[in-house]
């Protein structure tokens, strides 16, 4: 007889929900941990096991490695799934775990550390020919060199500080003269912002796509489950995607998702893993940027175009199991579509907003799919990220699949907090997000046009009348 | 005396970084308009700004811990 496992859930929010009810479907026991703010949470109420594991604040209680698997130890759990963002890609937690005699549910700590590492997961796509945004080979300090590299690269060019991060220490240069004259200045800025004139040379892609490739692993095989679109963003921060990429010819899709598997599985990846390209539209050239070791908020679309449970699955390759499909059993079927639904108020500025939620209803119907932890009467707590519920849509064609979430979104209700439900709805009825002509800087642009024809609305007439 | 009120519900921080100095200190004077502390609301951190001015007499919340609106944080007086 096989062993019988005991899922402990290391999450909270709806992937903590998400992974409940995979494993319920297997048969399988659930732990959750819970902070104090989240003793009422609807994982709390659907497991079979609840541990308060600490203090509101995310560093006393979901980032606490020690609570979380002494919590393990003590309900007697066998897995730890990590869910998304906490600890989900933290090398020494999964470690932990491993050495208390678990299964984290993810791949093993060093394929975390070699993917988390940027220079490292740019070198192993490199040498599994995979492309890379085309640049220096490390750094540069010698200007001729850094010219000769442009020569070879293209213009425009990025510098980059390498020590630098979040958008700083970026210049961009258009020509040769420009790169003369910035890249002294950029080291300076390096420098003095980071210590370290260390600077890289990077081909700066104007109007880019996000496009991400999923991917399953038994640690010896690898299937991709194709791409996700996810290009509508706001500060790096993901609004709307989709499933299959309204852009790629079936060519070009096919090449990119099979350098995908090419990588994973030049890592003998395990589990469910995601590697981001930017995509350019004007030359059909993609490149791999980096690989997220752990399931993402917008795996259903996936799991809506293929059919494929990815957290089910994750389940599965943890016990042991190899994977259960061929590639040529994953067949890419009609059009999936996902809008984040935040606790935010986009009139002012997406200021958070926690609070009860005084009534809620849910669209239902034909194709429709809810992933969400809030209920009607739920306090939604200020300590954790704003998401209240994916919204996630499944039709023919991505023009029917558009229409279904305009219907979709308007059978929603919530009440009692601010929320982003109205301006998806606009943003579905724009034009270029309905031809899907859109990059990643589309979306703050849209933003800024529509605050811009709002402060004009309001102004007070000036023609006389 | 006086008071200073969380405007938000959230996580309150006396500092502006982990390895940062505390915004204020017992015996500070606080000016209108100096900020006393930051309260994270959904991982969006807000500087809370006293509208009173005075001396710190004491912190009534520690730092990190969580707050709601309208608690007090702080005496002035």
């Amino acid at each position: 007889m096989t062993r019988t496992h005991k899922v402990l859930i290391a999450n909270r929010g709806e992937i903590a929900v998400r992974i409940a009810r995979a494993a319920q479907e297997l048969g399988l026991q659930t732990v959750a941990v819970v902070s104090d703010a989240d003793t009422s949470s609807l994982v709390a109420q659907m497991a079979d096991e609840v541990i308060n594991i600490g203090p509101a604040h995310p560093a006393k209680s979901y980032l606490n490695a020690d609570a979380i698997v002494q919590a393990a130890r003590a309900s007697g759990a066998t897995m730890v799934h990590p869910g998304y963002g906490f600890l989900s890609e933290n090398a020494a937690f999964a470690r932990r775990v491993t050495q208390a005699g678990l299964i984290f549910v993810g791949p093993a700590a060093e394929t975390i550390e070699c993917m988390g590492n940027k220079s490292v997961a740019r070198e192993t796509a490199r040498r599994a020919g995979v492309p890379t945004v085309p640049g220096s080979t490390g750094t540069v300090s010698d200007l001729e060199v850094a010219v000769a590299v442009a020569a070879e690269v293209g213009y425009p060019v990025m510098i980059k500080a390498s020590a630098g991060g979040g958008g700083r220490g970026i210049r961009v240069a258009k020509d040769e003269a420009e790169l003369r004259q910035f890249m002294p200045l950029a080291q300076g800025e390096a420098r003095a912002a980071f210590g370290d004139d260390a600077v890289y040379l990077e081909r700066f892609i104007a109007t880019a796509r996000h496009i991400e490739v999923q991917v399953l692993g038994d640690g010896r095989n690898v299937i991709h489950c194709y791409e996700r679109e996810c290009s509508l963003q706001r500060r790096r921060q993901k609004i709307v995607e989709e499933a299959p990429s309204p852009t790629l010819s079936q060519r070009t899709r096919e090449a990119l998702c099979e350098s995908a598997v090419r990588l994973a599985a030049a890592v003998n990846y395990c589990g469910a893993g995601t590697l981001e390209f930017l995509y350019d539209d004007e030359s059909g050239e993609f490149f791999f940027i980096e690989m997220n070791t752990r399931i993402q908020v917008e795996h259903p679309v996936s799991e809506l175009v293929t059919g494929v449970d990815l957290v089910r699955e994750m389940l599965r390759i943890a016990m042991g199991e190899p994977l259960r499909y061929t590639q040529d059993q994953i067949i890419l079927k009609g059009a999936a579509i996902e809008c984040r639904l935040n606790a935010e108020d986009p009139e002012r500025n997406f200021m958070p907003n926690p609070g009860k939620l005084s009534a809620l209803r849910w669209p239902l119907g034909p194709g429709v799919r809810v992933d969400s932890h809030v209920y009607a009467g739920y306090t939604i707590p200020p300590f954790y990220d704003s998401l209240l519920a994916k919204l996630i849509v499944w039709d023919e064609d991505r023009a029917c699949a558009i229409r279904r979430m305009q219907r979709a979104l308007a059978e929603t209700c919530i009440e009692g907090v601010h929320s982003t439900l109205a301006l998806h709805q606009e943003l579905l009825a724009d034009p270029s997000v309905r031809s899907g002509h859109f990059h990643t800087g589309y979306l703050e642009q849209w933003m800024a046009q529509r605050a811009a024809a709002k402060a004009q609305a309001l102004l007070p007439d000036q023609s006389g009348h | 005396m006086a008071e200073i009120l969380s405007p938000l519900p959230g996580t309150f921080y006396m500092r502006p970084a982990p390895d940062a100095p505390n915004y204020k200190q017992v015996g500070d004077s606080v000016a209108i308009d100096d900020v006393i502390g930051l309260v994270e609301v959904m991982k969006m951190f807000n500087e809370v700004r006293s509208e009173i001015s005075g001396k710190v007499v004491r912190y009534v919340i520690a730092n990190e811990d969580p707050v709601e609106a309208g608690q007090v944080l702080l005496i002035v007086e």
